[in-house]
C-alpha cells in the first residue's frame, strides 16, 4: 500500500505481465541515440486533458495505471518533446513508444 | 500580494544560489531524485519520513517542525525556497506547512524540479553542510486547515474544490493514473464539489498559470469567490497546489486545505457521496 502520490519506480513492463486486472499503459522514450532517460511523460485523455505524469527511468521506461480508453502519452525533455497515442481497451499491458526529437 | 512575493523563477534561483539568508529545500516523498542530483546547496526534506507523524495520521506537530528545521539549518529569518518533483505537489504541501506554522518568508520555485531540468540547469550530488539552528515555530494557523466535520458542513454552503483528475472525481479511479489503484473505501466525490483538476492550474512545464488565467479557470468552474473555499484531493498534496493558486496567487482570503482529503472522507461511515462526472 502506498499512502503517497509518488510514482513507483519506473521499470520496463513485459507485454504478458500480470497486471491484476489493471489497465497499464507502458513503454519507452527514445531519442536520436536510443533510449532517453529522465523525460517527463504525461498521460492525456482523448480530450487532451491531463491525467498523470511520471519521470521515465534512466532507460526511458514509464508506466501508467489508467482507465480503459484512448490515451496520448507526451514526453518532455531538455532536448525536445514527442508524443504518441495508444488504445487501452481493457485490463493488461498496452505498450507505446515515444520518439523525442 | 504579488506573484513575486510567493514564487521565484528558475533564473532567479540560479542567480541566488549563494545569496546569504536564502535556503533552498527540495521536498519529495521519494527522495531518490534528490540523492541522484539536486540544486546546489539545497537541503533535502523527506515528506513521508520527516513531515508526517510516524504513528498517527497527521503531520509533524509544532515541536517536531521546530526540531526538523533546526536540524536542517533553517533559521526563522531565512527565506526558504521550496521545490520538488510531481509539479511541486509536495513542495506546495510543505509551503502550506511553513505558512501554517507561521514562517512567512517562504516561496516556491515556479515549475519546480521539472522546469529546472527542462531548462538544462545544473544538478549536484554534493550534500550541503548547514549549521544547526534553534528554530521557533508558531501555533498552527487553523484558518488554513479544514477538518472533516467542517467539510461535511460545507456541503452546499461553501465552495468545495475537488482537484483530483476527472476519473477520480467520477469514481472510476481511486488514485492518480501513475499509481496502483488503492486507497479509500469508496470512490466518488463530496456532494456540491466542483472538479477543477490541479493540473489545470499549471502549464506543461510545471509553472503556474498567470493569476488572470487562474481566476478565469475557477470562476468558469462555478466557484463563488465571495464564499469561503475548501480544497481537497486524495491525501492533501495536490490540493496544497490548488490552495497555493487560490490563496497565494489569486489572493482569495478564506481558503483552506482539507489535508484528510479523499482517503479520509471516502472511508467515513455515513457521509454523503456522489459519483459520476459533473
Amino acid at each position: 500500500m502506498s499512502d503517497g502520490c509518488g510514482a513507483p519506480a519506473q521499470t520496463a513492463v513485459s507485454a504478458d505481465e500480470d497486471t491484476k486486472g489493471q489497465v497499464v499503459v507502458a513503454g519507452k522514450v527514445t531519442g536520436g541515440d536510443g533510449p532517453l532517460g529522465g523525460a517527463y511523460v504525461r498521460l492525456l485523455n482523448a480530450d487532451g486533458e491531463f491525467a498523470g505524469e511520471v519521470q521515465a527511468s534512466a532507460e526511458g521506461d514509464f508506466r501508467f495505471y489508467a482507465a480503459p480508453g484512448t490515451w496520448t502519452v507526451r514526453a518532455l525533455h531538455r532536448t525536445g518533446n514527442g508524443e504518441a497515442s495508444v488504445s487501452a481497451d481493457g485490463p493488461g499491458v498496452h505498450q507505446v513508444a515515444i520518439a523525442v526529437a | 500580494m504579488s506573484r513575486e512575493d510567493v514564487l521565484v523563477t528558475t533564473q532567479w534561483a540560479e542567480d541566488n544560489l549563494d545569496t546569504p539568508g536564502v535556503v533552498f529545500a527540495e521536498v519529495d516523498e521519494d527522495t531518490t531524485a534528490y540523492d541522484g542530483g539536486h540544486i546546489r546547496g539545497a537541503v533535502k526534506i523527506d515528506w513521508k519520513n520527516e513531515l508526517q507523524d510516524p504513528v498517527r495520521r497527521d503531520f509533524v506537530d509544532k515541536a517536531g517542525f521546530e526540531a526538523l528545521l533546526s536540524e536542517k539549518g533553517i533559521g526563522n529569518d531565512d527565506l526558504v525556497v521550496l521545490y520538488g518533483g510531481n509539479n511541486n505537489w509536495f513542495a506546495a504541501y510543505a509551503y502550506w506547512y511553513f505558512k501554517l506554522y507561521g514562517h512567512d518568508k517562504v516561496k516556491l520555485l515556479d515549475g519546480g524540479r521539472k522546469k529546472w531540468e527542462l531548462d538544462g540547469r545544473e544538478l549536484t550530488t554534493e550534500e550541503p553542510k548547514r549549521e544547526r539552528t534553534s528554530y521557533q515555530a508558531k501555533e498552527q494557523d487553523l484558518a488554513l486547515r479544514a477538518f472533516r466535520d467542517e467539510v461535511v458542513d460545507a456541503i452546499n454552503t461553501k465552495n468545495l474544490v475537488d482537484v483530483r483528475s476527472p476519473d477520480e472525481f467520477a469514481g472510476k479511479l481511486l488514485a492518480p493514473a501513475h499509481l496502483p489503484q488503492e486507497s479509500a473505501q469508496r470512490a466518488g466525490h463530496i456532494p456540491s464539489a466542483v472538479n477543477v483538476p490541479w493540473s489545470k492550474a499549471a502549464n506543461e512545464d510545471g509553472t503556474f498559470k498567470s493569476s488572470e488565467e487562474l481566476k478565469e479557470l475557477y470562476e468558469e468552474a462555478g466557484l463563488d469567490t465571495s464564499k469561503p473555499t475548501i480544497a481537497y484531493c486524495r491525501i492533501g498534496e495536490r490540493s496544497s497546489h490548488t490552495w497555493f493558486a487560490l490563496h497565494e496567487l489569486i489572493g482569495l482570503q478564506d481558503v483552506k486545505n482539507y489535508d484528510g482529503s479523499w482517503t479520509e472522507y471516502g472511508s467515513l461511515v455515513g457521509v454523503p457521496i456522489e459519483t459520476g462526472a459533473k
